[in-house]
């Protein structure tokens, strides 16, 4: 058993290759925000103008945020399906990195939020469902954490990962319904919500190359993650089979 | 009666059954020894269904436990360490819900059987909270009889009793009817072990390291298992 | 079904499951959690103690009065079912843990999710007896008039059926938890959020006498909501009761 499950001590081409390649698209997902996207048009103020290039990763945080909490929800069929740890080592790893990303999307949005609604925090239907979408995987993983037993902590937090994400499309139909003045950046009525406004072909490219690199990025810290918690559980079956036999 | 075959019990990379196999015939009284941690309750909760298995499985009859475990689940009876029972409700009550919960049939005469055969026939308003320890394990022997099941399993029965009450279980179990069932008890008392039943399994180390007729073995030859 | 040839024939005692045992037995389910419930009445006056007070701290907090009562009422209301109900939502399980009386249940010749549904049933019914005590009280302190706890009960209903389905399979959940009455909120509310929302929407309708047509969507979600997340629960349940 123990010689089978040893992959993490192979060499680790894929690692590098994922690193290094989304190490340059984040630096040239910079570059793009920064220097080749040009200035918001309709927005008044320097300031104003300067805080909306925070757009091309706040829009990719909140892609990935949400995207993790996806691949959570899948992970956890999977896991009930398959009963195998790497199931369930990919659904405590997405929530890990999802629930960094959204910490991100709403320390980003308040700093953009300050100078644009001129308000930190405003409840409106998305910063509403990533707040609750936050509050969700700390949830997953307090609960994770009041489990001692690994095959019953797996299986809980499929559960949970699975009813928490199906609520999602439903609270956000629930929060819109509620009110909206967020932009809709992406979609055909840009201009509705406050701070709203055109985007150019250079925008629309800059901010399409974040969305990929922040994947691209997401990818990368989802496999060294579950490469790390692969090494945990070979370390915990040595240690077990050295303790009882 | 029962049959298990290559069972492997695993929590994560813990794995405490290795690779089990044995068979009981019916009619058998077995009993299964061990200290404490050797995986008798783990095993014991895999043949009730409760748990699911790793690796392997378990025949009731010549029906697989885990594809038909809602029907072969009214072939067995289990009294636990812990009673099962509902404290807030009077033995009558806890036995007529379990009454329901298996289709017994005529369940005012059952009940008043079982709870005449285990000697609480009088106490059966009460609520069960008002029991001492070792009524309520009578109770929750005549809870694991209720519906006449063949095969009777006994997870550490004589757990909490005093030592006439657990010098009494013998006794008790034989008016139950334990002669017509197929039984299996686990018990980490070794003397306990050796004066009921006609069969010894030994667990240790998640193998079943003796399977013996009981006269074959003595506390002797067993007590080794005993020592860390 | 399939006879185990070799198990003893054993007509007398237990019979071949009569029709409709599924339900039978979610009703003996039901019918026990009543019985224990009536020797003791420990949760039911608990949970009416405390969504009373609830409403009083409401009082004190946000100065109600008549003038502002419609629009901060239907928050309170919710607020004092959604904790009182998780008061009662948390002991729902934790009854059944401490004689190991799951594991009897969980022995019973029955589907494991007749337990989902006889808990959740049990769940709904105990916070409905709260909510009956509850509405007239409301009704009183705000100042409503007494024709608008026919709709109001429809609403508060379905409400408890949603915030009861997923709250009776997380309350499964939180007892095998180290931590166990403090997370089952965590778990619960963010995903309830919807039907907090909407109940709060339509009572406010009700209170503001809204024609039907403003708040139908709101009364179509939470029905939406009720059916997706039993059905969910009721899947799932399995999955959380097997060792």
């Amino acid at each position: 058993m123990a010689a089978g499950t040893m992959r993490s001590a192979k060499r680790d081409t894929w690692g590098l290759v994922l690193t290094v390649v989304s190490g340059i698209m984040m630096i040239t997902g910079l570059y793009l925000a920064f220097v080749f996207a040009p200035p918001a048009v309709n927005l008044q103020t320097a300031v104003e103008r300067f805080t909306q290039r925070i757009m091309y990763f706040h829009v990719g945080a909140a892609w990935v945020g949400f995207f993790a909490f996806f691949i959570t929800f899948a992970a956890g069929i999977g896991y009930l399906w398959r009963r195998t740890f790497f199931w369930d080592n990919l659904a405590n790893s997405s929530v890990e990195i999802g629930l960094t990303f959204m910490t991100m999307v709403l320390v980003t949005g308040s700093m953009w939020a300050k100078p644009t609604w001129n308000t930190w925090w405003t409840w409106s239907p998305r910063l509403t469902i990533s707040a609750i979408g936050w509050l969700m995987y700390i949830g997953y993983l307090m609960l994770r954490s009041a489990i001692d037993n690994p095959p019953r902590r797996a299986r809980f937090a499929a559960v949970y990962g699975i009813v928490a994400f199906m609520s999602v499309p439903i609270n956000f139909m629930a929060i819109r319904w509620w009110r909206d003045i967020h932009p809709a950046v992406v979609a055909s009525g840009a201009n509705e919500g406050t701070g709203g406004f055109n985007m150019s072909p250079n925008m629309t490219t800059a901010l399409m190359f974040c969305i990929a690199a922040f994947t691209v990025f997401y990818f990368t810290l989802l496999y060294h993650r579950m490469r790390l918690g692969q090494t945990e559980h070979e370390v915990e079956t040595l240690r077990q089979e050295i303790l009882y036999r | 009666m029962i049959k298990v075959r290559n069972l492997v019990k695993a929590f994560g990379s813990r794995v405490v059954l290795h690779n089990i196999s044995f068979e009981i015939a019916a009619g058998e009284f077995v009993t299964l020894l061990g200290i404490n941690g050797a995986g008798k309750t783990t095993l014991m909760s895999i043949i009730s269904t409760l748990s699911r298995p790793t690796a392997g499985s378990i025949f009731i009859g010549d029906m697989n436990a885990q594809q038909h475990a809602a029907y072969i689940r009214r072939y067995i009876g289990l009294v636990s360490h812990k009673t099962l029972l509902y404290d807030d409700l009077s033995g009558e009550q806890n036995l007529r819900f379990y009454a329901r919960m298996y289709d017994v049939q005529n369940p005012a005469a059952r009940i008043e059987t079982v709870l005449r055969q285990v000697g609480l026939w009088g106490r059966q308003k009460d609520p069960v909270r008002t029991y001492s320890r070792g009524m309520q394990q009578r109770l929750a022997i005549a809870r694991a009889i209720l519906h006449n099941p063949p095969i009777l399993l006994l997870d550490e029965p004589d757990t909490g009793l005093d030592q006439g009450a657990a010098t009494m279980l013998g006794d008790l179990l034989a008016a139950v009817g334990t002669a017509q069932r197929t039984v299996l008890m686990t018990t980490h008392n070794l003397e306990r072990g050796l004066s009921l039943g006609n069969r010894v399994l030994m667990l240790a180390d998640g193998k079943i390291a003796v399977d013996a007729p009981r006269d074959e073995v003595s506390v002797e030859s067993l007590s080794r298992f005993y020592r860390q | 079904m399939p006879q185990p040839s070799s198990i003893i024939a054993d007509g007398t005692i237990t019979r071949q499951p009569p029709p409709f045992a599924y339900f039978r037995k979610v009703w003996a389910i039901v019918a026990k959690d009543i019985a224990a419930e009536l020797r003791t009445k420990e949760m039911l006056s608990a949970m009416f103690v405390f969504s009373l007070l609830v409403i009083f701290i409401f009082n004190f907090a946000f100065d109600l009065r008549t003038d502002n009562a419609n629009t901060l009422a239907p928050g309170v209301l919710w607020v004092a079912i959604a904790f009182a109900g998780m008061l009662g939502l948390g002991r729902s399980f934790i009854t059944e843990r401490d004689r190991g009386s799951l594991e009897g249940l969980l022995l019973a010749p029955v589907d494991r999710s007749a337990i989902y549904l006889g808990k959740f049933l049990g769940n709904v019914l105990f916070i409905s007896v709260v909510e009956v005590v509850i509405l007239p009280l409301f009704i009183v302190f705000f100042n409503q008039p007494l024709g608008i706890i026919v709709p109001l009960v429809g609403v508060v209903i379905l409400g408890t059926i949603g915030f009861a389905g997923v709250g009776t399979l997380f309350s499964a959940m939180v007892i095998h938890t180290r931590a166990r009455d403090v997370l089952l909120p965590i778990m619960l509310f963010p995903v309830v959020v919807p039907v907090l929302l909407a109940a709060v929407r339509l009572t406010a309708g009700i209170l503001d006498k809204l024609p039907f047509e403003d708040v139908q969507n709101w009364l179509g979600l939470l029905v939406a909501f009720d059916l997706i997340f039993l059905a969910v629960s009721y899947m799932m349940f399995e999955y959380v009761v097997e060792e």
